[in-house]
């Protein structure tokens, strides 16, 4: 399983990214969300939205191995054990694997598939649904 | 401080000093934030008859405790200034992402204080904040500016700007931010303007504190489910407020051709879905909005983009000068934003002078050779250019608005003026529609919608009904719908998705900790709308039932076509309304707030 998003339909209210920060780390924080909705105003005028495609290159980066995989295939971050190497960040082809010691001073993130965003997107861009193979 | 960011921005222009001060706890029990927070400071602190456009004139910018929150529509900023356009108060309601990221930088109102001596923007960024040389910015566009100090900066950064209508001081400027959300009415950005502000770039990352956690995520939650259950989500969606159009034309409330009547025979070319089909390339929503209105267009004819337009200005940039193609209107809104000047104004001032031209009042000589009748898109486009820029002799004239022009035109125009208290009138034709009458004379900024939106009700009960209940209505409205910019939030998912209004009542308990029922809001609110009356009286000597009076076109010229043809209140029934009006509210046949009132609702400390 996997979120999907249609960046087409994104109106870059960013509902989502609260939502996600509130699952994640229990904070109202949009900066601290997993995924990123790029605007790009005035010139084309369209939003670009950025998820976890789960395709699991962080976890075969990181050298303590503390992205694991849920029941489902979901891949997370186990908080208490990340030691900050910032090695899974530059390998995530979405750019959406975060690590910023001035937000959170212990860990990376990413999403691990909880669905509020999916619950509070008024407009429909995000879903999840099993992952298509090619 | 739950659901705040905590603290409260002072900045002086003319020092260059800025401090930050506690939010205090007082202040956010009695005024909760926004608008509540910008009359307080008004009212405290802004001289009795201080220069609108001098230094010791305040713009005060506030958001709420529903503000970048897990809160549909929690993305509204509200901008309170002693008005340049009215002599009176003025908040003006801008929508996008700067009031959330003010909050993430811990603010709950940044208050913007004297006046520098060169262009400067304000900068910034969680604790930090500075001024910073604008020379290079001033006199760009508003888009240009946001466009700049974005590369500057970093696409994150909230950017809110003032284009050359706000250096020229047009006394209803805006300020501009999101490339389309405004803060539009009264004249805000000629304020920000002549403190040679030209902008606020911010961006904040704290996490807002709240008071009970898992409440606070179920009721936000909870409300989200509620507008994505809605049946009116889709259509809203798709076509945001130009859903009213083709309804406002049905019913004569579509203003044409300067209010001379309320339904256009060019009107279908305006409606929403001609629009959603012609130009429409992306929905654009404002902060937490799970039913964006905003629609972002493409011009093709002008190879330009904008967002919107949206109903008001599509009334007052297109049936109201009597323009007929969407394209246009959208370019003209382009233009109004960019340049910096209020879309509704703006429209309310050139259809006044375009009336007046027709009549041969105005001459080709008081144009700069503009021929400047209904419909002739090429002279509205001018017209605003000429506004912002204050240029020549049209531009002189009706940057000052369209009160002031018809004083000085004089022979008759005052007349057809389409303004109250100095505003021009939104987009709503109000001939014989009594509850929209009584809600435009009596809105405490001048003719505005937001506060009351009364003309659903006119149609409900009878459009000619003088009724106590039409005015109980319009208070209540008045008391009810402000709430949201007093809570930082946005009214439209009551309005328009019908959403249970009670779900907001839990929401704001678990944010602030405070248990506040509807009941207990609309008190709030009521003390505002006293306090607001309170700082007119304050202002201008004078001031009461004659400052309350429409423009005479309602009650003597019936439209001679449309769906409000032969239609007029009869000016007997104007005065009744007010008399039922300030009956009513507990003010007296001045429409001054009796003391008892003032007692009732613990404001006498601020009694004239």
């Amino acid at each position: 399983m996997r979120l999907y998003a249609d960046s087409a339909k994104c109106s870059g209210c960013n509902a989502c990214r609260v939502a996600c920060s509130l699952n994640l780390f229990g904070e109202t924080n949009p900066k601290k969300a997993a995924l990123i909705i790029e605007p790009h105003f005035p010139e084309p005028g369209v939003y670009e939205v950025k998820v976890c495609t789960q395709c699991g290159e962080c976890a075969q980066v990181c050298p303590v191995e503390c992205i694991k995989q849920d029941d489902r295939g979901v891949y997370y971050v186990v908080q208490e054990d990340c030691i900050m190497c910032e090695a899974c960040v530059p390998v995530c082809p979405e750019g959406v694997m975060f690590m910023d010691a001035s937000l959170v001073p212990d860990t990376a993130w990413e999403c691990d598939l909880c669905g509020d965003c999916v619950e509070v997107c008024g407009t429909s861009a995000l879903r999840i649904a099993e992952k298509e193979t090619a | 401080m739950n659901g705040y960011g905590g603290s409260i921005l002072r900045v002086n222009l003319s020092t260059g000093t800025i401090t930050r001060e506690p939010t205090s706890l007082e202040l956010a029990r009695d005024f909760i934030g926004g608008r509540g927070f910008g009359i307080y400071f008004l009212t405290k602190e802004v001289p009795v008859h201080a220069d609108p456009l001098g230094p010791e004139n305040k713009l005060i910018i506030s958001n709420g405790p529903l503000s970048g929150m897990l809160a549909p529509g929690g993305g509204k900023c509200d901008w309170t200034c002693k008005s340049p356009l009215t002599g009176g108060y003025a908040d003006a309601s801008m929508g996008g992402h700067f009031t959330a990221e003010m909050k993430y930088a811990g603010l709950d109102s940044i208050i913007l204080e004297g006046q520098s001596s060169k262009p400067v923007y304000l900068f910034i960024e969680n604790a930090k904040a500075e001024l910073r040389d604008a020379s290079s910015l001033w006199g760009k566009g508003a888009i240009d500016t946001e466009v700049e100090l974005k590369q500057m900066h970093g696409e994150p950064y909230q950017v809110a700007a003032i284009g050359p209508g706000g250096e020229n001081q047009v006394l209803y400027a805006c300020i501009n931010h999101d490339y389309g959300r405004q803060a539009g009415r009264g004249g805000v950005g000629a304020v920000m303007g002549s403190k040679k502000l030209k902008a606020i770039v911010l961006h904040g990352t704290n996490s807002v504190p709240v008071a009970d956690p898992e409440a606070y995520r179920k009721a936000g939650m909870a409300l989200y489910k509620a507008c994505k259950a809605a049946d009116n989500l889709a259509d809203w969606t798709r076509y945001g407020t130009t859903i009213v159009v083709s309804w406002c034309d049905e019913v004569g409330a579509l203003p044409t051709r300067n209010f001379s009547a309320g339904s256009f025979e060019g009107g279908k070319t305006l409606y929403g879905p001609v629009m959603r089909e012609q130009i429409v390339i992306t929905d654009k929503g404002c902060f937490g909005c799970p039913c964006p209105c905003g629609k972002y267009s493409n011009m093709k004819r002008y190879g330009t983009r904008v967002e919107g337009p949206e109903y008001e200005t599509i009334g007052m940039l297109g049936s109201d000068v009597g323009l007929s193609d969407i394209q246009d209107v959208a370019q003209a809104n382009l233009l109004c934003d960019d340049l910096g000047i209020d879309s509704i104004s703006a429209g309310g001032c050139i259809s006044w002078a375009m009336e007046a031209y027709e009549k041969g009042v105005l001459t080709k000589e008081d144009t700069d050779g503009l021929d400047l009748r209904f419909g002739n898109v090429e002279a509205v486009f001018t017209a605003i250019k000429k506004i912002a820029a204050r240029e020549g002799k049209l531009g002189a004239l009706l940057s000052e608005g369209s009160k002031r022009a018809a004083i000085k035109v004089g022979k008759g125009t005052q007349d057809y003026a389409i303004q109250i208290k100095g505003m021009e009138q939104s987009a709503y034709a109000i001939h014989n529609a009594t509850a929209m009458l009584i809600s435009y004379m009596t809105c405490d900024v001048g003719a505005h919608h937001n506060r009351a939106w009364a003309i659903t009700y006119d149609l409900q009960v009878g459009r000619d009904k003088v009724v106590p209940e039409k005015v109980a209505r319009v208070i209540w409205l008045q008391h009810f719908r402000p709430m949201f910019d007093v809570l930082g939030g946005c009214r439209l998912q009551w309005v328009e998705l019908g959403i249970d209004r009670d779900l907001y009542v839990p929401l704001l308990e678990a944010i602030t900790g405070i248990k506040r029922t509807w009941e207990d809001l609309e008190k709030t609110g009521e003390r505002i709308w006293n306090l607001t009356r309170l700082y007119w009286m304050r202002e201008i000597d004078g001031f009461g039932r004659s400052w309350d009076q429409p423009s005479p076109r309602f009650y003597t010229e019936a439209p001679i076509s449309g769906a409000t043809a032969g239609q007029i209140t009869r000016l007997e029934d104007v005065q009744k309304l007010l008399d039922m009006y300030y009956e009513q509210r507990g003010w007296d046949a001045e429409g001054h707030p009796t003391s008892s009132t003032l007692e009732k609702l613990d404001l006498l400390e601020f009694a004239i």
